[in-house]
């Protein structure tokens, strides 16, 4: 009798601290919770980096290539031993909004927890109610795969001090619900400025140039400020919703790592977001001085004519104005006049597919030149194409050219 | 070894424009589909890109998009009293290879037939009598009306985003379309393109003389286009590289840039290329197919069971692959009796060529279909009761390329080698003008294909072999044809033209089109057809046969807007017919 008493009393313990709590605070049969986690998750591109390619969703291993070495994404899904099942709900909470994982180590801010923590505790328990009907996926995944002595996750805390302020979204007040919603989803969920925002020498943002672009992957991730010239200002907003929604729209068409973007997450983001998105981005006040446009009489403007007649303006039209949905225009375009000309060289010399979604399938792709153009054909033209038509850029050297065709060599495969 | 895979709704023999046509309507149906595909895998960006796709040299020369006749080929002979060897090197016709088949190099001429085309003999008797038609000419009513075809007509040419002008619009004459079309329900989906110096020339002196000219209907894109699988085309750009090339800039109408995108995102469908079917397995009933036989690149090979077997190859192969499964009772030129390898036919071309002074055509400024075309002298728009032939075809300056390696002109009697000939391709290549007519074929009781007694191929499978000639009836088509093309010419004022009509012997080593049409052909009776308007077989109610193979035999078109036509039509019988009721959708 005073046996089986205290075993009750262990188990109402157990119950209300031990392992029954992880579960107490998360509903597995609240629909509305787990179908808004799923948005969440949507707006969030977890996807993105936590399912690797043909790998099975949310199992993570996909490597992450960052200025201080590769980390590879954990497995998120509800595996016990080798996903996040173990985890209680404030695990979880605390590793999207704070940064802090499972027995308090610090996350590397590859986790895009400096944006997640604008999230309220309850939209992360609806993501973790989400994550928990997915299908537990047994994957061992050692995501710190950083050098000396970026792998001492201490020194992560000096990071969090210098560049993480936590803190749920706070509305502005006086602007509109809808700019209000686009500024949360921005600096929230979306965690555009991961990508679009330049990092300093530590890899934090460097806040004072918020979303005017950014380079990872050997990508450029362009200007997403109401800049006419390098960023928004020339894109309408249903520029900006049709573009994140298909891929394409009637200026230029997604490519790189915005593809998986798009795939994985813009397609999917409902109709008044992707407006929101949009009204708040149109909104960022433009900062980058235009240079002087490069002369017609130029060397480089002289043979990239040239080269542009006999090589792009099949495609791109010999007015620079493209294909709407096709070929992306030239003249005009931010991509092609941005202060960082990575993209461009990168896509000439690999030549570049760009997105299919179910609303716009055909995904045309431009061919290679890296086999037929040299490095200073390609500076041509591409100097040439950033001062044509009215666009205004600095020129592109040869040996911007020579440098990231051996960077392109280099990267894997 | 073979190994049995999974059974699947349909398997799909060649993926080409019928195979994804079919497999497109199939998928959305709900239909696991699987297609094989002989050659490879090919997209635009990746096999054809701008970057290298104007090579005269390794298309056009080399054959790169083609079948290499050491894989596969066929026997030929013009006679049957004569024995037949192999073709080891592709003249007459061009048999393609790898995903999107034939739609990747054709000119995208996209034609409908004439009305009267598909109840051929019946009007041609009714209006002439029996007597008109040679005794050995084999012709038959086709067993579907245009009217009944012209919704699938519509849904090819919507499909293609086919540029022209209607010439009827139900029933009404359209000014600038061709006056001599079946009545269409729309107009093209977009204008015609811009015609060059060359046709426009043409076009007056037609119209001088009387004639209705028209712009060629054409699968090279006027303007860009989104059609209605969703699927964008860019304009054309008018780069001259047309047939035997595919598109760099997603402008000519194919599988590639307009079917295939929305196909690779449906989890229902799966392409296996590098894989050779070796044959149809049809039960012990003899009545249902049980799926293909294939072998891939290694050389292993699988059965692949399924309830739809869809025969989508270029015709020469359909054939080919009936003859080699025991389908259908093989045509006996002795006879008479007999489907498969029965109506063999092919196209009768011809040009005027002409030399001008002071002209510059920049014959380099060209899409594979632009052109101005008259039909005054197709099908049986004219009366040929004095004439001693039937049939006709169009004519008209068809501006395709100026390719330097292909299209040197030179008048005739000039030395064909050293300094008289470079000053004469010198002086003619931006001066002269090709001129062509397009002309019917029609069928014969001694043209056919059968199974070659000698040669094998490397499978050990018999050869396919044609026996063809061309005949009377259509050497005198083609040499009034021609007289009436030169002299709309003559009238653009050249100083000198060459006639060239077709001449006899037919020749397998001379590129001329290629329109191989017939061997398995629709009909309404099972006795001397071997499908029914449905494209299904009389014998296999589970197979069905696509492509020219139907045709009875040829009219005076290029034949895809045709082959189109008919795929949609099958596809739809299948959907809503067959698919709720499956077994013989007509019965015999």
């Amino acid at each position: 009798m005073q046996r089986s008493a205290l075993v009750c009393i262990l188990l109402l313990f157990l119950l209300l601290f031990g392992i029954g709590r992880a579960r107490a605070d998360s509903d597995r049969q609240d629909y509305q919770q787990i179908a808004n986690g799923r948005y969440l998750a949507t707006l969030g591109d977890c996807t993105g980096c936590h399912t690797e390619p043909g790998g099975k969703p949310y199992a993570g291993g996909l490597a992450l290539a960052t200025p201080f070495g590769k980390i590879l994404a954990p497995n998120i899904t509800p595996d016990r031993e080798t996903g996040i099942g173990a985890w209680s709900d404030d695990d979880f909470v605390n590793a999207l909004l704070n940064g802090t994982g499972h027995g308090g180590e610090r996350l590397y801010p590859a986790m895009p927890y400096p944006y997640y923590t604008k999230m309220s505790r309850n939209e992360a328990l609806a993501i973790r109610a989400y994550l928990n009907t997915v299908e537990p996926v047994q994957h061992e995944v050692h995501s710190n795969q950083l050098p000396f002595p970026f792998n001492i996750r201490t020194g992560l805390l000096a990071w969090d001090w210098l560049f993480f302020t936590p803190g749920r979204f706070e509305p502005t007040a006086g602007q509109s619900a809808e700019w209000n919603r686009g500024a949360y989803l921005v600096q929230g969920p979306g965690h555009c400025g991961a990508c679009h925002t330049k990092k300093n020498f530590l890899g934090g943002d460097e806040t004072s140039r918020a979303l005017q672009g950014g380079v990872l992957q050997g990508w450029f991730a362009p200007n997403l400020t109401g800049d006419p010239r390098v960023g928004l200002g020339g894109w309408s907003v249903d520029d900006i919703v049709t573009y994140l929604k298909t891929g394409h729209n009637r200026i230029t068409a997604a490519t790189g790592p915005m593809s998986e973007v798009v795939v994985d997450s813009t397609s999917h983001v409902l109709d008044a977001d992707l407006r929101a998105i949009a009204v708040y981005l149109k909104s960022l006040p433009e900062r980058e001085e235009a240079p002087k446009s490069v002369a017609d009489s130029h060397p480089s403007m002289r043979a990239g004519n040239a080269i542009f007649a006999d090589q792009c303006a099949a495609c791109h039209a010999p007015t620079g104005e493209g294909i709407a949905n096709m070929f992306p225009a030239l003249k005009g375009s931010s991509a092609i006049q941005s202060a960082d000309p990575t993209n461009l060289i990168r896509i000439v010399l690999q030549g570049a597919r760009s997105v299919a979604t179910d609303a716009a399938p055909t995904a045309p792709a431009m061919p290679a030149f890296d086999w037929k153009l040299s490095d200073a054909e390609i500076a041509a033209v591409v100097t040439y194409i950033r001062n044509n038509w009215g666009n205004a850029a600095d020129p592109v050297s040869e040996s911007d050219v020579r440098r990231q065709r051996s960077a392109l060599a280099e990267e894997e495969p | 070894m073979t190994r049995k895979l999974p059974p699947v709704d349909a398997v799909i023999v060649g993926l080409g424009w019928t195979g994804s046509i079919l497999a497109e309507a199939l998928t959305r149906a709900g239909l696991n589909v699987i297609a094989i595909e002989r050659g490879p895998w090919r997209d635009t960006s990746t096999d054809f890109p701008t970057t290298y796709a104007q090579d005269e040299l390794r298309y056009r020369i080399r054959h790169e998009l083609f079948l290499r006749p050491a894989q596969e080929t066929m026997t030929f002979r013009n006679k049957t009293s004569e024995t037949a060897l192999p073709i080891r090197h592709w003249g007459s016709f061009m048999p393609p290879n790898g995903v999107g088949g034939g739609g990747v190099h054709w000119n995208a001429e996209t034609w409908r037939f004439l009305p009267s085309d598909f109840r051929l003999k019946t009007h041609l008797t009714e209006r002439y009598g029996n007597s008109i038609l040679p005794p050995d000419m084999t012709i038959q009513d086709w067993g579907i009306t245009f009217d009944e075809l012209e919704p699938y007509y519509d849904r090819f040419e919507y499909l293609c985003g086919t540029s022209g002008k209607a010439g009827n619009l139900k029933g009404a004459k359209q000014a600038n379309g061709n006056p001599w079309e079946g009545p269409r329900s729309r107009d093209y989906p977009n204008p015609p393109q811009r015609q060059p110096y060359g046709p426009t020339l043409f076009a007056e002196a037609a119209k001088e003389m009387g004639y209705s000219p028209f712009p060629q209907p054409s699968g090279n894109l006027s303007q860009a286009y989104t059609n209605p699988l969703g699927v964008t085309l860019g304009p054309c750009t008018y780069c001259g590289f047309c047939e035997w090339f595919g598109c760099g800039n997603y402008s000519k109408a194919s599988p590639q840039t307009t079917i295939l995108p929305v196909l690779l995102r449906r989890t229902n469908f799966e392409a296996r290329t590098l894989c050779e079917v070796l044959r149809i397995d049809v039960d012990g009933s003899g009545k249902r197919a049980r799926g293909v036989t294939y072998a891939d690149s290694s050389g292993e090979m699988f059965e692949q069971p399924a309830e739809l077997v869809l025969l989508c190859a270029f015709q020469l192969f359909n054939v080919h692959l009936l003859l080699l499964s025991g389908i259908g009772k093989p045509y006996d030129p002795n006879t008479g009796e007999g489907v498969i390898g029965k109506n063999y036919s092919y196209q009768v071309t011809s040009s005027v060529d002409a030399y001008f002074d002071q002209k510059n055509f920049n014959p380099f400024v060209a899409s594979g279909s632009i052109g101005m075309c008259i039909d005054e002298f197709n099908g049986d728009n004219f009366d040929h009761s004095k004439l001693g032939f039937v049939g006709g075809g169009y004519m008209g300056a068809v501006q395709t390329n100026g390719r330097p390696l292909e299209t040197v002109r030179v008048p005739k009697g000039t030395p064909q080698w050293g300094a008289a000939w470079k000053q004469a391709a010198a002086k003619y290549y931006l001066s002269s003008y090709q001129a062509v007519t397009h002309g019917s074929c029609y069928s014969y009781r001694d043209a056919y294909c059968d199974l070659d007694p000698t040669y094998t191929d490397s499978f050990g499978r018999k050869l396919m072999r044609i026996t063809f000639d061309f005949h009377q009836n259509e050497l005198k088509m083609s040499e009034y044809l021609t007289d009436r093309l030169a002299e709309i010419v003559q009238k653009m004022g050249p100083h000198h033209i060459d006639k060239k009509p077709r001449t006899g012997p037919y020749t397998i080593t001379d590129y001329q089109t290629t329109h191989t049409c017939g061997g398995a052909i629709m009909g309404t009776d099972p006795t001397t057809s071997a499908l029914n308007h449905y494209l299904q077989s009389w014998d296999i109610s589970n197979l069905f046969v696509m492509g020219a193979t139907a045709f009875p035999q040829n009219a005076g078109y290029n034949p895809t807007g045709t082959v189109g036509a008919l795929a949609f039509w099958s596809a739809d019988a299948i959907v809503n017919r067959y698919l709720k009721d499956p077994g013989p959708l007509v019965r015999s």
